[in-house]
């Protein structure tokens, strides 16, 4: 694989809250490398850490939170050591932008759609007049919202959810960002919508050399989109790798599970795959692997010590026991071999399995 | 399922739902038809806006139908109906709620949110009889029954599903109309819950209707299917014989969005777009067709005919 540039490192980060006298460890030395123009996902259930892991690179945390050990480096700066908001106006929307899951909530609804887009315009490309609302329907074309002209004029409640979304994300890119955080870009939209909507953030990344992280909680949606995976769980990265070798060679059991519990790889009238028990409370010390209470494969050693990375291939890692050469060999779960049993007929798991990702 | 033992509880027979009046008329449901099974699940798919909620919602009564009529177990319940009528409904159809977040009173506690319906039923006589219910209702659903004495916000999305399902158990009801119970939950979260569903089906011989946008989920829960749009049930019939031998372009359209866990197909995979424009209904109104054996779909003969040969190129 040819070199890679690192646009945003973010190294042993620890992120902590304090919370009616209590401390609770939201992340846990997570360090990760996020190429230029990749698109990354971070996967994990509520609660695992991954909005505020992302937060914390545009020094959105809630008053309450803090970086307390790491870095965050962007073009040779430490994110981590921003404290005014003055620091942050210079990353914000100009270099890093961010979807939310709910275009209502990130759009006024009182002002025109066109009027918001113009606003980002304005502030990040000092373009005005009618410059800017040439600029404007330019981006209203771009992301394929039908009859720009009139759209301009009308205020968010007067669009469908999914054409919310889109002017959201005209919003985003009229700021012109490096990186863009989309944070469970489809979850409140429907499948075909969801599709569309996906699509769209495609030909926007190929458009603007963009790099996308993408949050969320559904491995369904990861496979199209993400060249990388990113699994996380209770503020610690378990698994990493090409979206090959997340989807057909993951080896952490927690991966295992999220992808059981999807329902495409159900069988009718037998239970699906659930994780049981709840994620692990924060605001105590974790020892040892924080999976292992619910962790079905969890050996001795996985109540003591916290795993370390164990490297699968260049690009793919994964924190389980299960990869130390003293622990016994593991099948992964009988969802999971019907899943693999699937792509081989299809013939897709073979050429993911030797091939990287293009 | 075999065909003997169907039975029929539900009946809905050509509804129509219209909101507002005069120039701002809309008509939400126009003209759907179809019947419910004992036992079965039956599943209502489609996308916002599609009317699938405001059919869930006429037939426990809380939008009016203008016309048609709904039965069940082949008396009228839809429009004036008498108070006994009335008991019966609401002790027998239940309904389960999208959001968990949204459905529960704040205020009060599980205790009175799962008793909550026999006690406008006067469903218990004595308070150690109703305390018992909740006690099984609990159970049933898998929370603490000392969980009873909290309020919602101390519970999880998951936890508070639960709790809307307890309520609805507790009525002891026959059919239960389920709307996006899981959509608001996360994928983990959302294992749990269906195969909840799924278990008390078993247990209790449930009959659900399923309302859900997402295809996934449908095939792995229900025994039937409708396909929905704009107020028009496009497709019906048993969801293996849908999703082998779908028909409908939006039908087709929905089954092609459906993410699947597999990078290099899904990188190559078309989603194909449904366009109603493809229908010239100018001279010609589509009519009901058979198409299989229990699988029936919106079409012109020749529409069909078409269709037909296009899946059979896949």
């Amino acid at each position: 694989m040819e070199e890679k540039e690192v646009i945003l490192s973010v190294k042993d980060l620890e992120i902590q809250f304090s919370l009616r006298g209590q401390v609770l460890t939201a992340i846990r030395d997570v360090s990760l490398d996020v190429y230029k123009g990749e698109s990354l996902a971070i996967v994990g259930e509520s609660g695992s850490g991954k909005s505020v892991f992302t937060k914390s690179f545009m020094g959105m945390l809630d008053k309450n939170g803090r970086v307390t050990r790491g870095q965050i480096l962007y073009k040779g700066k430490d994110l981590a050591k921003y404290k005014t908001s003055k620091e942050w106006r210079e990353i914000r929307g100009k270099e890093i932008a961010m979807v939310f899951q709910d275009p209502m909530t990130s759009l006024n609804p009182l002002k025109t759609v066109g009027k918001q887009i113009r606003e980002a315009i304005e502030l990040h490309q000092g373009l005005h007049g009618r410059a800017a609302k040439e600029k404007t329907l330019e981006y209203l074309r771009d992301v394929d919202i039908p009859l720009p002209e009139m759209r301009y004029k009308q205020y968010p409640h007067e669009f469908s959810g999914g054409m919310r979304q889109r002017a959201v994300i005209a919003t985003a890119m009229a700021c012109n960002p490096e990186i863009l955080i989309c944070d469970e870009p489809t979850t409140a939209l429907d499948v075909t919508i969801q599709a569309q909507i996906i699509e769209l953030l495609r030909e926007m990344q190929k458009k603007y050399a963009l790099t996308i992280i993408y949050i969320t909680h559904d491995l369904g949606v990861v496979a199209k989109v993400a060249d990388r995976v990113a699994v996380m769980y209770a503020g610690d990265i378990v698994e990493i790798g090409t979206s090959n070798e997340v989807f057909y060679n993951a080896k952490h059991p927690y991966t295992w599970a999220l992808l059981s519990s999807l329902p495409q790889l159900g069988v009718k009238g037998e239970p699906l795959y659930a994780i049981n028990g709840t994620p692990p409370n924060l605001f105590r010390e974790i020892k040892g692997d924080a999976y292992a209470p619910r962790n079905p494969y969890a050996l001795k050693i996985d109540y003591e010590a916290r795993p370390p990375y164990f490297q699968i291939s260049e690009t793919h890692k994964a924190r389980t026991w299960l990869l130390d050469g003293r622990a016994p060999h593991t099948a992964p779960p009988a969802a999971i071999e019907r899943m693999l049993s699937k792509w081989k007929e299809v013939g897709t798991l073979e050429r993911g399995s030797e091939t990287e990702n293009p | 399922m075999s065909a003997e033992a169907k039975q029929k509880i539900l009946e809905v027979r050509d509804i129509h739902v219209v909101f507002g009046k005069g120039r701002r008329k809309f008509e939400a449901i126009k003209g759907v038809s179809f019947d419910i099974y004992k036992g079965e699940t039956f599943g209502l798919v489609g996308e916002s806006g599609s009317g699938k909620t405001t059919i869930g919602r006429a037939i426990i009564r809380i939008n009016p139908i203008t016309s048609g009529e709904i039965l069940y177990h082949g008396k009228r319940i839809s429009g004036r109906i008498d108070r006994e009528t009335n008991r019966t409904l609401i002790r027998n159809i239940q309904m389960i709620f999208q959001d968990p977040m949204a459905s529960l009173n704040e205020r009060a506690k599980v205790d009175y949110i799962v008793s909550e319906g026999l006690y406008n039923i006067k469903g218990f006589s004595t308070e150690e009889e109703r305390r018992q219910k909740v006690r099984k209702a609990m159970l049933d659903v898998g929370l603490p029954p000392e969980f009873a004495t909290r309020f919602p916000h101390e519970f999880s999305g998951g936890q508070r599903q639960r709790i809307g399902i307890a309520r609805t158990l507790i009525m002891n009801p026959e059919l239960v109309i389920a709307d996006e119970p899981i959509s608001a939950l996360d994928v983990s979260i959302r294992a749990q819950v269906l195969n909840l569903l799924m278990e008390l089906q078993k247990q209790y011989g449930l009959t659900y209707l399923f309302i859900a946008h997402d295809l996934s989920i449908m095939r792995f829960i229900t025994n039937r299917l409708a396909v929905i749009y704009k107020g028009k049930i496009v497709e019906l019939g048993e969801t293996e014989e849908i999703f082998k031998n779908p028909l409908h372009p939006y039908t087709r359209a929905l089954i092609s969005a459906i993410p699947q866990p597999d990078p290099l197909t899904e990188r190559d995979r078309k989603v194909y777009r449904y366009d109603p424009s493809v229908h010239s209904y100018g001279q010609r109104a589509p009519e009901w067709l058979r198409a299989g054996e229990n699988h029936f779909v919106l079409a012109t003969p020749e529409e069909l005919e078409a269709w037909g040969k296009e899946a059979l190129r896949g």
